[in-house]
């Protein structure tokens, strides 16, 4: 059916339709995969929704690039599955029209120019050679687009890689570090482009080693550290469910003012102190109840940055400690 | 299937190296047609049309090697550059993916094998001249239409074995194993053994459908041989295709 599948998005998969805005699109259930006696990823389930940005967190190694990998159908899991709206990867026919990913941006053959290089996706599922002038257009590329990729920059590679992605117009989009080499410039078309997507009701699914990029794009987060799921939660949560939240005073006498505050709950940081557990207004109350006058106090609120690093600090001290 | 048979031509026609490895191609076999049937027309006799057409394809050994190693980069490249990755996720249906790029790049060298050979041919007979063989003769066609099967043969193995090996140099040497290797250490095999098994050793065999010398196994058989050849070495790169983490 040559005419049906010219199609950018076959009506009967349109996603647009209401109804799926809510719609759990990827799932990975004890997704794992063991090499040798290693585990790159262990017992990992979550799913991701669509109309938002997911932000897939973890350290270096943590195991993100393997389990898109396995979403993808690129590697095999050594237990468990993972699918795309109820299917595996593999089973797809034409997965660009349903799911764009991008993954090594630096995965195409030199020789080849971007149109050519596009071109030979478009064909291999069925889309219209005009879509590769659109897209290339669309990413910043169309005035190289017959020059040779061996001589493109990270950031160039970068944005043929999400030319690709978008090549099919998929409703499903799966980023490893889109912003990887990118200039401050192409940082912000990339955040740009991933709200843009999630709020035409997109499922979009961005890995990154830093949280300061994933708390200016994602909705959600799903940080994982040594293959393991460490939290699944929208980012607000996440901040909340953090205990690195405090109250810094400065008074003349910070030993008396402990001496009065519930026991354990100060820690003297040079000229401040840290209470932790009470609010700022239990701690001034009981500053002025014993007559001790405040010169600072201030509540301040964790940082996602220190909730990320918290979180994934401790799941490296939990696992080294097992044999 | 014609969207992916598209997709692998455009892969094939905008690499350089199967520009330069095609024009390799051509000037290995037709200017070794021209030596060997210069060589050959010194003799005042008249060359039988099996032998003068032989003298022709002489290259063909060479050009075996030259097809193979296209065969082998048409994969190993994408390897290299990582490019199968963006291959996959655009085709998951690993399976499919090989037979459209094995399809492809059949179609394609057969055609330049088949021009190829027939331009040795013509280039040896005009040297050859009245010594030389006329395309009427029996066994002619067959032997340069053959010599362009064998060819494409060899390019396909070297496809299915690039496939295996994912590596350009080591599916190049896979390649020199199994095509030149391969009958070498068979005749070494004692009692006999080795004279028994050599006519259904690879090339040997494959060969045969670009000779006119009476054999064990007649031109078709031998190349029928041949095709189980690279029939079993297409599978395994199947399955292991569809098992390998990419």
């Amino acid at each position: 059916m040559p005419g049906s599948q010219r199609e950018t998005v076959p009506p009967e998969d349109d996603f647009r339709r209401p109804g799926r805005e809510a719609g759990r699109v990827i799932t990975a259930a004890n997704l794992t995969k063991r090499y040798g006696r290693t585990f790159a990823v262990n017992g990992l389930s979550f799913t991701v929704k669509s109309g938002r940005v997911t932000g897939f967190l973890g350290p270096n190694g943590a195991g993100k690039s393997t389990t898109m990998r396995m979403i993808l159908g690129l590697d095999r899991p050594t237990a468990g599955d993972a699918h795309i709206d109820g299917r595996p990867y593999r089973e797809f026919e034409q997965p660009l029209r349903k799911v764009g990913a991008l993954l090594d941006a630096r995965s195409v053959h030199g020789g080849r120019s971007a149109r050519n290089h596009l071109l030979c996706l478009a064909y291999s599922n069925g889309l219209p050679a005009s879509r590769v002038g659109e897209v290339l257009e669309e990413v910043g590329l169309a005035s190289v687009a017959d020059r040779r990729l061996g001589g493109f920059s990270l950031g160039m590679f970068q944005r043929l890689g999400i030319a690709g992605a978008l090549l099919g117009d998929p409703e499903v989009l799966l980023f490893d570090e889109p912003v990887n080499g990118l200039d401050p410039e192409g940082i912000v078309w990339v955040r740009t482009l991933m709200r843009r997507l999630a709020a035409e009701g997109r499922t979009v699914l961005v890995s990154s080693h830093l949280m300061s990029e994933m708390a200016q794009t994602a909705d959600h987060l799903i940080v994982i550290g040594r293959g393991r799921l460490l939290a699944d939660a929208g980012v607000s949560d996440f901040i909340r469910r953090s205990s690195q939240g405090y109250v810094r005073v400065r008074c003349a006498d910070t030993a008396l003012l402990a001496s009065h505050l519930p026991e354990g709950s100060t820690t003297a940081h040079g000229d401040h102190v840290r209470i932790t557990g009470i609010s700022a207004r239990a701690a001034g109350e009981a500053a002025a109840a014993a007559g001790i006058a405040l010169h600072e106090l201030v509540e301040v609120q964790p940082s996602l940055e220190a909730a990320y690093m918290e979180l994934t600090q401790a799941s490296a001290e939990f696992t080294t400690g097992r044999p | 299937m014609i969207g992916l048979l598209r997709s692998e031509w455009v892969k094939l026609r905008s690499i350089r190296s199967t520009v330069w490895t095609t024009a390799g191609l051509v000037v290995v076999m037709v200017s070794f047609a021209y030596l060997n049937s210069a060589i050959a027309s010194r003799d005042a006799e008249r060359l039988p049309a099996g032998e003068a057409t032989r003298t022709a394809l002489g290259a063909a050994p060479f050009a075996s090697l030259i097809v193979a190693s296209l065969g082998v980069l048409a994969i190993s490249s994408e390897y290299r550059t990582g490019m199968i990755r963006t291959t996959l996720l655009a085709v998951p249906r690993r399976g499919r993916m090989l037979a459209a790029k094995a399809a492809t790049f059949a179609v394609f060298t057969f055609a330049v094998n088949l021009l190829t050979c027939l331009a040795a041919f013509l280039v040896g007979q005009a040297v050859l001249g009245s010594h030389g063989a006329s395309p009427e003769e029996p066994g002619v066609l067959r032997m340069v239409a053959g010599c362009a099967l064998y060819l494409t043969g060899t390019g396909l193995f070297g496809l299915a074995l690039g496939a295996l090996v994912r590596h350009t140099a080591g599916g190049v040497v896979a390649v020199i194993v199994a095509l030149f290797v391969l009958p070498q250490l068979a005749g070494t095999l004692p009692d006999g053994a080795g004279a028994r098994l050599m006519p259904y050793v690879t090339s040997v065999a494959g060969m045969r459908i670009m000779s006119s010398a009476p054999g064990v196994l007649t031109p078709w058989a031998g190349f029928g041989v041949f095709c189980l050849w690279l029939a079993a070495a297409a599978l395994a790169a199947l399955v292991l295709l569809g098992r390998r983490d990419a």
